[in-house]
């Protein structure tokens, strides 16, 4: 059984407390992420079911939110997911060598994850970030004017931030 | 330089702070509009200001503000729109990640107009580092009195809420981001009833962009009249405008609309000008969805007048010769991207971002990247030049939302002013997987119409 810390729950009740009465469904969308970071970085149907005890609605309305919001994971996927934007003004700007390069670079293909758990290759559209291009997501943050040095880097950092926390 | 309403203070060190966003003069408006006019009087500025919504439609924003239904007991809710998600657009996020505060300033005297008790900002879920500062803003704000109950003792109740999404272009189309406020799929609504009469919880809601959300602050600082000077003819104020692609210096700017499109490229005060020294070959002005122009019909409209980055100017010419000012997303190409290419990536994006409600989108925008994925491959065929184009008018106005128009624009343009690149990759299908069309005949003066 999954279940939420209680400063978790503290969040959850301040979440639902933005909508009005009655109206706690809206706190889906904010929820959905909070168990996506809190319960392994993807929504296992046993997530999903929690969170419809918690918001008081069926299973089935958590399932139409989580499979059409293209940011929930509906697959284990590796510790740090590179999420490169590939449309049109990326593109210009350099996006496809990107890709290639992170291909080769951790062996994978786009949707994969490294053997070790660690990498996940994900190619996604149009992030904000155009004027900044080539980019990627990575957690909560923008990577911008990305190189093959830089991608190299970000690598590293993630590598060490793992061994770290390990 | 042009005057700068916006992002005047963009630069000012600690401005995404409460203290020195103050001392900058910040809140002014929400005193002038809550102690000295009433919620009319502040609707009557804006319709004054001549304001269009900065969104993309380019709607008034006085006149939609006007709509609002009141019905005695029932709440109204303002929804700032902050799920920029239009390819070539992050000028929204430049202003809630630098000038937060410039923001929730515009929201406050938004909300007040409009009697808005409980006001969200829906924003965009990979923004995901923005709530951050946007909730700081609003606690820095709540406790200096701008927001919460009885603010300035004026009797007026506000709270401000971030609401983050989840990754959906659609969402930026006001009842599709209505239906995810309420915890459900983007799927867009069938209109009417109007978001103004029933949005969201079914309570008369008005949905604005930030941008236009943050110019109510100057339009209440200086007055209606005075913004409605600033500009040309219905394009009023000044617009952000986010420039990106093949250029030497992309980021968001500022312009007041009286400057040429020539001059917003190559001027360092600008884009700077082409980079490498290449020759500018394409341009789509206002956000992924219109109309690409070649190089010689961007700087020029058909009549052969220089064309200027307003709202008039950019559609000058309608679709057939013009474009649209849009969301100020401005992609530049230059001599060395494949039209084609670029067309198939965009394509892919609506596809993608598509909701699936209607057919002639949901099936079209696939059918398209399918078919424009085939010809950038070399694996085009004679016919596909003309499926692409029946495939575009079929989905053009046959969706309930505006998305299916979006997806269709950029194919029907590229064709219509790019078709003989298209026919090249058809025609010379091994040659085209080793190089680009290059910049051809688009650079070449226009031939201007006889007059008549």
């Amino acid at each position: 059984m999954i279940k939420f810390s209680d400063e978790k729950l503290k969040k959850v009740d301040e979440i639902i407390a933005r909508y009005p009465e009655g109206k706690s469904k809206s706190a889906i969308i904010p929820i959905l992420h909070l168990a996506q970071e809190e319960f392994g970085g993807w929504l296992s149907p046993e997530t999903m079911d929690y969170v419809a005890t918690i918001l008081k609605i069926e299973p089935i309305e958590v399932y139409e939110v989580a499979t059409f919001y293209s940011m929930y994971n509906l697959k284990p996927v590796g510790r740090y997911m590179f999420e490169v934007c590939q449309t049109g003004p990326c593109m210009i700007s350099g996006s496809d060598n990107i890709i290639d390069y992170i291909k080769k670079t951790l062996g994978i293909n786009v949707g994969e994850t490294t053997p070790d758990g660690l990498f996940t290759l994900k190619t996604v559209e149009c992030l904000g970030a155009c004027g900044y291009a080539p980019m990627m997501q990575l957690g909560k943050h923008f990577r911008e004017h990305l190189t093959p040095e830089k991608v190299d880097q970000i690598i590293e950092e993630c590598r060490r931030t793992a061994a770290a926390n390990n | 330089m042009g005057k700068l309403l916006l992002l005047e203070k963009a630069k000012v060190e600690g401005i995404r702070g409460y203290d020195v966003y103050r001392r900058e003069g910040g809140y002014a408006s929400v005193e002038k509009a809550l102690k000295n006019m009433t919620p009319d009087q502040v609707t009557e500025e804006v319709k004054k200001s001549g304001l269009r919504g900065r969104g993309g439609a380019g709607f008034p924003t006085g006149m939609k503000w006007s709509f609002l239904a009141k019905p005695e007991g029932v709440p109204r809710h303002l929804v700032c729109n902050a799920d920029e998600s239009e390819p070539g657009t992050f000028k929204d996020r430049y202003l809630m990640e630098f000038l937060p505060h410039l923001l929730i300033e515009g929201l406050i005297v938004s909300s007040y107009a409009l009697g808005s008790k409980a006001t969200y900002i829906y924003i965009r879920g990979e923004y995901a580092w923005i709530p951050d500062i946007l909730e700081t803003a609003i606690e820095e704000a709540r406790a200096n009195g701008w927001l919460g109950k009885n603010i300035l003792g004026t009797g007026f109740d506000c709270e401000i809420y971030v609401h983050r999404g989840a990754g959906a272009y659609i969402c930026g189309e006001e009842t599709a981001l209505i239906e995810s406020l309420e915890g459900k799929r983007g799927n867009p609504r069938i209109k009417p009833p109007f978001p103004a009469v029933k949005g969201v919880w079914d309570r008369p809601t008005v949905v604005n962009n930030v941008e236009t959300l943050a110019a109510v602050v100057p339009i209440i600082n200086m007055g209606g009249d005075e913004y409605a000077k600033i500009g040309v003819g219905k394009s009023t104020g000044t617009k952000l405008l986010s420039a990106c692609g093949n250029i030497n210096k992309p980021g968001v700017y500022e312009i007041d609309m009286t400057i040429s499109v020539e001059e917003f490229i190559y001027s360092d005060e600008y884009c700077g000008g082409i980079a490498g020294g290449k020759r500018l070959k394409a341009c789509i002005p206002g956000g992924s969805s219109v109309p690409i122009l070649p190089a010689n019909l961007l700087l020029k409209t058909a009549k052969g007048e220089t064309r200027m980055m307003n709202y008039e100017s950019l559609s000058d010419g309608g679709f057939a010769k013009g474009s649209m000012m849009g969301s100020g997303g401005f992609i530049v190409l230059d001599e060395d991207q494949c039209i084609v290419k670029n067309t198939y990536t965009l394509a892919r994006f609506y596809r993608h971002e598509s909701c699936g409600q209607c057919s002639p989108c949901r099936e079209g925008t696939g059918w398209m990247e399918k078919i424009l994925k085939k010809i950038d491959m070399g694996q085009g065929k004679k016919s596909d030049i003309d499926l692409l184009w029946d495939i575009q008018r079929k989905i053009e106005g046959n969706t309930i939302c505006p998305l299916g128009d979006a997806a269709a624009w950029p194919v029907a343009a590229a064709i219509r002013h790019f078709r003989d690149e298209f026919q090249w990759h058809i025609d010379n299908p091994e040659e085209c997987l080793v190089r680009n069309y290059g910049l051809a005949h688009y650079a070449d003066p226009l031939k201007l119409a006889e007059p008549a």
